[in-house]
Order: C-alpha cells, then sequence, then structure tokens
C-alpha cells in the first residue's frame, strides 16, 4: 500500500480532494493511469506533464458508446484536440458525477453540443445551425433524412431560441435545459 | 470509488442544494458568524457578475504600502469582489446608477438594502463578536493588537469568504489547473488569518453532512433502479417501445396493466372462495352436485370431453354448481355462501374502482406537464442521450429510440403544420362517417336477421350444418371484413393517425357490440330453457328418492344404505351452463389470437424473408410484406376478453386463473411475435399520454358486463341443486340471510332502515347533487387553468418578440462598436492590469457589453461583459449560475418576466 501514498504528496491530495469528490480520487487516477500505463507516472509528485490521446480516452466504458464522446475529450482538454491531462481528466469526471450541480452540467452541456464560435475575438460560445443538425444526426445515426434534419434543427431553434438570432446562446440553453424534465433527474 | 460518468446523475441539484443551506464551513459557531454570512453570499453572487478572473487579475497591481503585499493584495481584491460594500457612499451611488443602467434596478434594490444595514452595525457586529468568542478570541485579537477593529472585521468576512470559495470550488466551471490554483490562495489566505479568528471546527460537521447527503443521493438511486427493476416487463416494452413507437408499447403497457388487475382478482377469488372450499368444504363424491353422474362417469376422463369443460372439469371447484349451500364450512366455521356472493360483488367493485381510479390518475398527470410542450424538440435533442449507457447494444437501442421519437414528433408537427381545403376535408369526414354508419346498421341488421333464422331452426328438426352455425359464421366473417372496410374508408378521413386510432377502436367496438349482443341473447334464451325444465327436473328427484328409500324388497331392520351420489337425478344448472360457455370462449379466443399471430404474422414473415430470394416481385416491398402491429384489433380482443371474464367469474370462479395464464403468455407471444415478425407503422405515431381512450371503453366494457350479471342475480332463481345458493329465492337473500342469524337484532333493523326506499332515493339524489356541484367546479378550474396556460403562451410570445427587436437594435450596435471594443480586447491582453485599469476597460467594454446585456435583460445575472473579457482566460459565463442561491434564482424569476 506503500504505492498509494508515493502517487501524490499529502498537501497535493488534500488540495485535489476540494476539487474532486473526496476519497474518489485515488480510485480516478488509477482509472487515468490504466487508460494508458505506459504514458502515465505511478508517482505524480512531482506534477509531469503527461497527456492521455484521445483514441485512449475515447475507449473508456463510460466514453465508448457515447455519439458525443468526440466533443466531450474536446471540451475538457486543454487545447481542445481531446487529449486530456490528469487534471482535465478529473475535471471531466467532477462535472459529470451525480454530485455536480445542474447549472454546472448545464454550462458543460452547453459546451459540448456547441462547436461555433461566434467570432474570432469573441470567446462566447453559441450553438448554431450546424450544431444542431449535427447533433441530431449523431443522436439518430443519419436516420433522419435531411428535410426531417432540418424541420427538427428549425423547430428547436424556434422553441429555444429567445432573441431569434439564429443560434442558441448560453443564456437560451439554459434557460431552455433547466426545466427538461429528463435532465439531471 | 464512485467513477460512474453521469451526465444526469439523479439529484446532484438535491446534493447542491444541500451544500448551500449548510453554509460555510465554518458555521460550528453560529451565532458569532451570521452576520457575515449574508454578506458573503452575496460578494459571490457579485463576483459570479462581474466576471472573476478579469477582476481579480486587475486587481493585483496596485499594492498598499502599510501592510505586507500580499495580504493586501487579498484584501483588496476582495473588497471589489464582494460588491465593494465598503467604499465610499458616493462611489457607491454611482455603481448604483451604472447598475440601474444595466436595467438591474430590482436586483440592486435587494442587494443594496442588506449592504446599508451591514454598514451601519459593523462595530457593533464586532463586539458581539468579541463576547461570543471571547475565549479564543480574546488571545489572539489580543496578539494582533495593531489590526484595527475594523480591520479584523474585515478580515473575518474575507477568511468566510474564501473558505465559501474553497467549499464551491467543486461547483465552478474552471479547469482544474485555475481551481487547484485558486485553492492554493484560498487555503493560505485562511491559514494565515484563521489563527487571529480562531480555527473552524466546523469542517467535520460539514464533512458529515456532505457524506450523508451522497450516501442519500446514492441510496436513492439504488432505490429507483430497484423499484424500476420491480415493475415486470419493463425492459421488454421499452425494447418494443425503443423500434416500434409508443403507440404499440401502449398496447403493451394496458395489457400488463389488465394484467396486475387480474392478479388482483385472481387473488380474491382463490383466496376467498376457492381455497377454502378445497380446504374445508365437503370432498369430492360425497354429494350429489360434487360428483360426475353415472352416466358421464366413463368418458368424464376423456380429452375431447375435458376440452369441452365437461366431466370432471365441470364438477370441480373451478365452477359455481360445485359449491354446496352449507351456511358454514369446515372449523372456521367460514360462511361460503356470504363470501361467495360478496366476493362476486367486490370483484366488479374493485374493478370499477380501478378503472376509474387510474382514469383519474391519467388525466391528472397529462394536465400537469403543460410547460414541456413549449421545449418538445429541444428537450429531445439536448437531453434524451442517456450519459450512463454503458453497453453497446443499449446504445443501440437507444439510438433507435431517439429516432423514432423524432419521427414521432415530426408526424405531430406536420400534422399541426398542414394547411389543406377544409371544406374538402369536411365532406371526406362527413362521407366517411357516412359510409360507415351505413356499414354498421347493415351489420346490425345481419346480426339480427340471423339470430332471428337461428330461433326459428331451433325449434326445427334436422338442420344443416350451415343452418346451425349460421350465426357463428356471420359474427366471424363481418369481424374480418369490417374493420379492414373501416380503416380503408377512414383513409378518406385524413386524421393524424392518433385520432384515425380512435375513431378506428370506436367503430369497431361499435361492431363487436353486435357480437356480444348475440352471445348474449343466446346464452338467456338457453338460460330460460333450462329453468322451465327445473320444476320437471325436481319433481324426477324427488320421486326418485322417495321411490330408492320406500321401495320394497330390502330388509326392513337394516336402514338403506344412501344412494349413491352419483345415481340422483339432478338438474341442469344453468349457473355452470353460463360459466362453462364463457371460459370456452376464453379458451378458444385465446387459441385464435395465437394461432393468428403464428399464421399471419410469422409465417407471413417467415415466408417474405426466405422466399424473397425466388421470387418474381420483391415480396419485402410490395404485396405480402411484413404485417404491421394491429394496435386496434390487439386492443379490443383485450377489452372484448376482459368483458367476458366479469361476466363469467361470478359462475366459474376458475375464470379468472385461465385469464391470468392467458394474459401472461400472451405478454410473452406477443412480445417475441412482434419483435420477430412485425414492422414498425408506416408513420409511428406517439400514443396519447394518457391512454383513457383505451380506459374509457373498457370501462363501458365493464358496465355492459355488470348488466347481465346484475340481471341474473336480481331476478333469476338459482338452480335448485347446484350451487351456493341452492334452496333459496335469490341469490341476494344470502345476505339477509346473515344478517339474521349472524349479527345482532339492531344492526338487522339498522340494515332494514337504510335498505328503505324513503333513505335510498334521497341519498342518489344527494349523490346526484354532488356529482353536479363537483362537475361544475372542476370545469370552472380547468377553464381557468386553460386561461392560465394562454397567458403563459401569450407572455412567452412577447418575450420573444421584445427579445427580437433589442437583438437585432443589439446587433446594429455591435456593428457599430465592433472595432472599439476590439481595441480594448487588445488593450486587456497586452497592458499590464491595474485596479483603475481594470475599471476603465470594465466601462469601456460595457459599451458594447450594455447592448448586449440589454437584449439579456431577462438574466441579469449571466450578463457577463462578454466581449471585453481577456483572452487565454478561461470565460465562465455560467459563473453566476453554480452560485444562486434560492432567493437569487426566485429574483431571476420574476425579473424574467416583462414588467408589460
Amino acid at each position: 500500500m506503500g504505492n498509494k501514498q508515493t502517487v501524490f504528496t499529502h498537501e497535493q491530495l488534500e488540495e485535489y480532494q476540494v476539487g474532486v469528490m473526496s476519497g474518489a480520487l485515488t480510485g480516478l487516477f488509477y482509472r487515468y493511469q490504466d487508460l494508458a500505463p505506459q504514458l502515465v507516472p505511478l508517482d505524480y509528485t512531482s506534477c509531469p506533464d503527461v497527456k492521455v490521446p484521445y483514441e485512449l480516452i475515447g475507449t473508456m466504458p463510460e466514453l465508448k458508446d457515447n455519439p458525443f464522446r468526440l466533443r466531450i475529450a474536446q471540451v475538457f482538454s486543454e487545447d481542445g484536440d481531446g487529449h486530456m491531462t490528469l487534471n482535465n481528466f478529473l475535471d471531466m469526471f467532477s462535472v459529470m458525477s451525480e454530485m455536480a450541480p445542474r447549472d454546472l452540467k448545464a454550462y458543460y452541456a452547453f459546451k459540448i453540443y456547441g462547436v461555433c464560435r461566434a467570432g474570432d475575438f469573441n470567446n462566447d460560445d453559441y450553438i448554431c445551425m450546424w450544431d444542431l443538425e449535427q447533433t441530431v444526426t449523431k443522436l439518430t445515426r443519419g436516420e433522419l433524412s435531411a428535410e426531417e434534419v432540418s424541420l427538427v434543427c428549425e423547430k428547436v431553434l424556434d422553441e429555444a431560441d429567445g432573441d431569434h438570432d439564429g443560434r442558441l446562446s448560453l443564456e437560451d440553453f439554459q434557460n431552455m435545459i433547466l426545466r427538461a424534465p429528463d435532465f439531471l433527474r | 470509488m464512485s467513477h460512474q460518468r453521469q451526465g444526469r446523475g439523479e439529484e446532484a441539484g438535491g446534493g447542491a442544494r444541500g451544500r448551500s443551506r449548510s453554509g460555510s464551513p465554518g458555521t460550528g459557531d453560529n451565532s458569532g458568524r451570521r452576520p457575515s454570512r449574508k454578506p458573503a453570499l452575496k460578494a459571490e453572487s457579485v463576483t459570479g457578475r462581474c466576471g472573476g478572473p478579469a477582476g481579480q487579475k486587475g486587481a493585483k497591481g496596485s499594492p498598499r504600502p502599510d501592510s505586507p503585499q500580499r495580504k493586501q493584495v487579498e484584501h483588496r481584491r476582495h473588497r471589489e469582489e464582494l460588491g465593494k460594500p465598503k467604499r465610499s457612499t458616493a462611489q457607491r451611488t454611482r455603481e448604483g446608477r451604472k447598475k440601474k443602467k444595466d436595467g438591474k434596478a430590482s436586483l440592486k434594490e435587494q442587494r443594496a438594502s442588506p449592504k446599508k444595514e451591514k454598514e451601519v452595525p459593523k462595530k457593533e457586529m464586532w463586539k458581539q463578536l468579541k463576547k461570543h468568542r471571547s475565549p479564543s478570541l480574546a488571545s489572539s485579537a489580543s496578539a494582533r493588537e495593531s489590526l484595527s477593529e475594523e480591520e479584523l472585521a474585515r478580515i473575518l468576512e474575507q477568511v468566510e469568504e474564501k473558505k465559501k470559495l474553497i467549499t464551491h470550488m467543486r461547483n465552478k466551471p474552471w479547469p482544474m489547473a485555475k481551481k487547484l490554483t485558486e485553492l492554493r490562495e484560498a487555503q493560505e489566505f485562511v491559514e494565515k488569518y484563521e489563527g487571529a479568528l480562531g480555527k473552524g471546527k466546523g469542517k467535520r460537521l460539514y464533512a458529515y453532512r456532505m457524506l450523508m447527503t451522497k450516501k442519500w443521493i446514492k441510496f436513492k438511486r439504488d432505490f429507483d433502479n430497484f423499484k424500476n427493476q420491480c415493475i415486470p416487463w419493463e425492459m421488454k416494452i421499452k425494447d418494443i417501445e425503443s423500434h416500434f413507437g409508443s403507440s404499440v408499447a401502449s398496447y403493451f403497457i394496458f395489457l400488463r396493466w389488465m394484467y396486475g388487475v387480474n392478479l388482483v382478482l385472481f387473488g380474491l377469488i382463490f383466496g376467498l372462495v376457492i381455497i377454502p372450499e378445497v380446504l374445508m368444504g365437503m370432498p369430492y363424491g360425497s354429494i350429489p352436485r360434487k360428483t360426475v353422474p353415472r352416466a358421464e362417469e366413463e368418458r368424464a376422463m376423456d380429452f375431447s370431453v375435458l376440452w369441452d369443460f365437461e366431466g370432471y372439469i365441470k364438477y370441480s371447484a373451478l365452477f359455481y354448481g360445485y359449491y354446496n349451500d352449507q351456511r358454514t364450512i369446515g372449523w372456521l366455521r367460514y360462511r361460503l355462501p356470504m363470501a361467495y356472493f360478496m366476493v362476486g360483488v367486490s370483484v366488479f367493485g374493485y374493478s370499477l374502482m380501478i378503472v376509474i381510479r387510474s382514469m383519474a390518475s391519467n388525466t391528472q398527470g397529462s394536465t400537469s406537464e403543460g410547460e414541456s410542450d413549449n421545449f418538445t424538440f429541444s428537450f429531445k435533442m439536448f437531453t434524451s442521450w442517456d450519459y450512463l449507457i454503458g453497453n453497446s447494444e443499449t446504445a443501440d437501442n437507444k439510438y433507435v429510440s431517439i429516432t423514432t421519437s423524432f419521427k414521432e414528433s415530426i408526424v405531430d408537427e406536420q400534422e399541426s403544420n398542414k394547411e389543406e381545403n377544409i371544406h374538402l376535408t369536411r365532406f371526406l369526414r362527413v362521407l366517411a362517417n357516412f359510409l360507415i354508419i351505413c356499414c354498421l346498421c347493415g351489420s346490425g341488421y345481419l346480426i339480427y336477421f340471423v339470430v332471428k333464422r337461428s330461433q326459428e331452426f331451433s325449434k326445427m328438426q334436422n338442420v344443416s350444418w350451415y343452418e346451425r352455425n349460421e350465426v357463428e359464421i356471420v359474427m366471424s366473417l363481418l369481424g374480418m371484413f369490417c374493420p379492414p372496410l373501416f380503416e380503408t374508408i377512414a383513409a378518406l378521413e385524413n386524421y393524424h393517425p392518433r385520432i384515425g386510432l380512435k375513431w378506428q377502436l370506436g367503430r369497431i367496438f361499435a361492431l363487436f357490440l353486435g357480437n356480444l349482443y348475440t352471445f348474449l341473447l343466446a346464452l338467456m334464451d338457453d338460460v330460460h330453457l333450462k329453468l322451465s325444465n327445473e320444476e320437471k327436473i325436481k319433481n324426477i328427484t324427488h320421486w326418485t328418492l322417495f321411490n330408492y328409500y320406500n321401495s320394497s324388497g330390502w330388509n326392513e331392520s337394516v336402514p338403506r344404505p344412501p344412494l349413491h351420489p352419483a345415481d340422483v337425478p339432478r338438474g341442469s344448472c344453468w349457473e355452470t351452463a353460463v360459466g362453462i360457455e364463457f371460459v370456452r370462449l376464453t379458451v378458444s379466443d385465446m387459441l385464435v389470437t395465437y394461432i393468428t399471430i403464428l399464421v399471419g404474422d410469422f409465417l407471413r414473415a417467415c415466408f417474405v424473408r426466405f422466399m424473397n430470394y425466388c421470387w418474381c416481385w420483391d415480396l419485402e416491398a410490395g404485396f405480402p410484406s411484413y404485417a404491421e402491429f394491429d394496435i386496434s384489433g390487439n386492443v379490443l380482443g383485450l377489452i372484448f376478453n376482459q368483458g367476458m371474464i366479469w361476466m363469467g367469474s361470478f359462475y366459474a370462479p376458475g375464470l379468472v386463473g385461465i385469464n391470468v395464464l392467458r394474459l401472461l403468455t400472451s405478454m410473452y407471444f406477443q412480445c417475441w411475435a412482434v419483435m420477430s415478425s412485425n414492422v414498425p407503422h408506416e408513420r409511428v405515431f406517439k400514443a396519447s399520454r394518457s391512454n383513457n381512450f383505451y380506459m374509457g371503453l373498457l370501462l363501458l366494457v365493464l358496465f355492459l358486463s355488470l348488466l347481465p350479471v346484475a340481471y341474473t342475480i336480481m331476478s333469476l332463481p338459482p338452480s335448485f341443486d347446484c350451487g351456493p345458493f341452492s334452496g333459496k329465492n335469490r341469490m341476494y337473500d344470502v345476505i339477509q340471510e346473515t344478517v339474521e342469524n349472524d349479527f345482532p337484532t339492531f344492526l338487522g333493523k339498522i340494515f332494514a332502515f337504510i335498505a328503505n326506499p324513503g333513505l335510498i332515493i334521497p341519498a342518489i339524489l344527494l349523490m346526484f347533487l354532488a356529482i353536479y356541484y363537483l362537475n361544475s367546479v372542476s370545469k370552472t378550474l380547468s377553464r381557468a387553468n386553460a386561461q392560465l396556460r394562454k397567458k403563459i403562451q401569450a407572455l412567452r410570445e412577447v418575450e420573444k418578440s421584445h427579445k427580437s427587436v433589442k437583438g437585432r437594435a443589439a446587433a446594429r450596435d455591435s456593428e457599430d462598436t465592433a472595432k472599439g471594443s476590439s481595441k480594448n480586447a487588445t488593450k486587456a491582453e497586452t497592458m499590464p492590469h491595474s485596479a483603475s485599469q481594470s475599471q476603465t476597460l470594465g466601462k469601456k467594454a460595457q459599451g458594447p457589453g450594455t447592448s448586449r446585456s440589454a437584449s439579456g435583460t431577462m438574466l441579469p445575472a449571466s450578463s457577463h461583459l462578454p466581449i471585453s473579457r481577456p483572452p487565454g482566460i478561461r470565460p465562465d459565463p455560467g459563473h453566476a449560475g453554480p452560485q444562486t442561491h434560492p432567493g437569487r434564482a426566485a429574483s431571476r424569476k420574476s425579473a424574467q418576466r416583462p414588467p408589460h
């Protein structure tokens, strides 16, 4: 059991525990380490800069059947390429855990569904028509015809777009999703 | 180790709520710190509003000279983040104006009032603090006398604030690295100053609470899972629903519901009638009614006889005739006839109650979910994927089901948007209804005619096979050809498939009523015939017994052994005959259904599937194709079968047992058949959320089946030699008997009084009045409800148009200021951040920012100066979200409504 103590220093543990659920940290670390045993060292006391590539992240049982796995990995990774450091990994789990509050989940859900950037200097994200189409196609695996997809997307915009600018802002999205009966229950 | 990924883990919201209630970790000594809690909360919300990171970085630049740099930086930053409660009044008012400009007047007022309150009693608070926590504080305070009291109070606040930050760290949408640095800073700060203010000892309590909430959530989730697993066939039905849509699934849900009801009826009848009879009643062969008569004895065990429910089955506890009329049986002195009667009544009572109750609860369910209609597609798109799925097969099913549900909604949508020639549609609908009424009338007359003829035939001798079975043949031909005909005619009407299904159900129901009518008519004729023969048989029995005992040629000294029960002549026992008829009908119905499924669906599917390789045309796409699941036929079959059960269960207590078996097998069999050999409907449509239409039909059938049973019980005399009521004038006499013999006399009097028509009629009148009153009340309420919903809808529309107008204005604005703001943004990136700079930046950024936040007037909480935020720092627009506490959430909601 000496192994466990060498992974993190005591302070590191304490700190992480505030960020992640207490107690789950070591478990998560071993999961992370299991993904790429040859990449991730067992000693994290010196905070090595290691990234696990998306190809490995995507094979986790929790993610492998998820149509949005690429987006999830991209959102949580530092530079949007899906490769994750341990911190990103912990982030992902803390957001996805059942203890995370609704608003946090809504925020990240927004990130996951929306790819578009409105402008280059504006860091605000939107969910635009293209995102919606992508989402529908992913959800139905392309079973719907093009007209049906566009009908669905138009309806979504019609329903949730509060300011009629043809895209969903975070506001619109939160406004909508926090009322959803299925979201987080 | 709960590393399950949970996009929608259950009730995390509850956890968060609990957390925010439990407050800061230092709440161990509440009394002293309570005053500081409010500002802390407030401070957080303000932090959220003005974008934490930007403010932070900006503040760092200007340290104060009179104290250690780091500490003061912290100080200042925090004071600024705290919504500047300690600024001079002038500053405050200016700020207030700014806020007003932002259109947050209401919010500001809310916030401002506690601020002022706070300002004044600051000193007092400190004194209070001293008083309350004197032992630990006095010493530390004396140690730090260099700090003024006000300073200390401020530090205290900040410590609280930091602690709050630490505890809420997990809820912020920051990347882990940022969380870590923030955390480190906060912890250092707390460590540094907590010594001055005493240790927070609420930490352990807090940790314990957290643990408990976690456990509780986990437990609740497990419990929910367990509950789900306890629902029988849930997985099967979900599977079917995912492939065939909710309309087909609604049949199976109905079937399951029916199974549940029948299980209860089965328990009632078996527990209270059959088992007591088997355990405590007289054994088989002891009396004539419990013995197979001599003439039938030889063939009584043949399969062909048993198959017709004759022979040994007829003389068993499954049928009415087997029961004895002894008032009490066994050592328990169980009053079987009484129990038999009461169970017969309560079968109907329970069925009525359960049907009506489920109808009521269905209506409630359908009215309460008004709001989610606004976001049908959005919810489908964003919340339909279950992030807990970790199995590829389940994932496949989920894909299919999501596709199906999208298709359902699309059909609904298309249907509501359809624009067509309304006159033509109306004309076609009237025409279709006219045609169908003609069909129904024609078939009704045909049935009537055939029944009349069959009555004539029954009087004649040597009728041919066709003439004997004419009624059945005509009925089954009608049943075979009318539904498709109706469907063809219904195609004229061009209804939404859901409404079309209802019409179809109603029409076939009307047709089947004819079926029921002929069946009951034939049965009644039979019963009356048997009743008229009864007197004759009664005399014969008497005479036989009399002759047997008095006949000569037997040794007078030895008493004669009683006549063997099998030899006693007996009546035809019309009750058992009726019971057998119902049982036969049920069983043959079941077999026909199964064979139809096997031949019509399964063999057809096999044929289409395998002969397609060597056939001249495409079988799958062309003529025979695969079968669709016939919802209307199956539902009606189920409903009418249940009617048979209700009618028959009084005379054949075992019928319910048979029905339970039937429902059980048909659940599995039909599930298999649907999945293996049917294809989804061409237009998958969504079943109405409440299957009240099925329930309504069921209620009608229940009522119809109640009538003949009540008629036979109330107005026909029971057979003289079989059944629990033999020897009585009417079946309900058993109640009177029990009341007279077993209850004290005053109770009997009360019963007699209650049964007085003088009391019953007013009671009924009263009930009618109550019904009328409640009905009118509910109508008013529902009207009010509809009006409110309309109002909400209108508000939404107004809100939308409002927003769109502003949005357009904002777009124009931002175009104008785009250049300026981009300049600002670059400045923000490159320049060293100082407090003043950040302030000016903030103001400038307000330019384009206000226009946007004005467009988002409804949600002041998330107007976060989106443009001016220096890139590189993670934007956290959701910042405000996680920290909202209930009060704020409420205020946000109220702010959402535009003022008009």
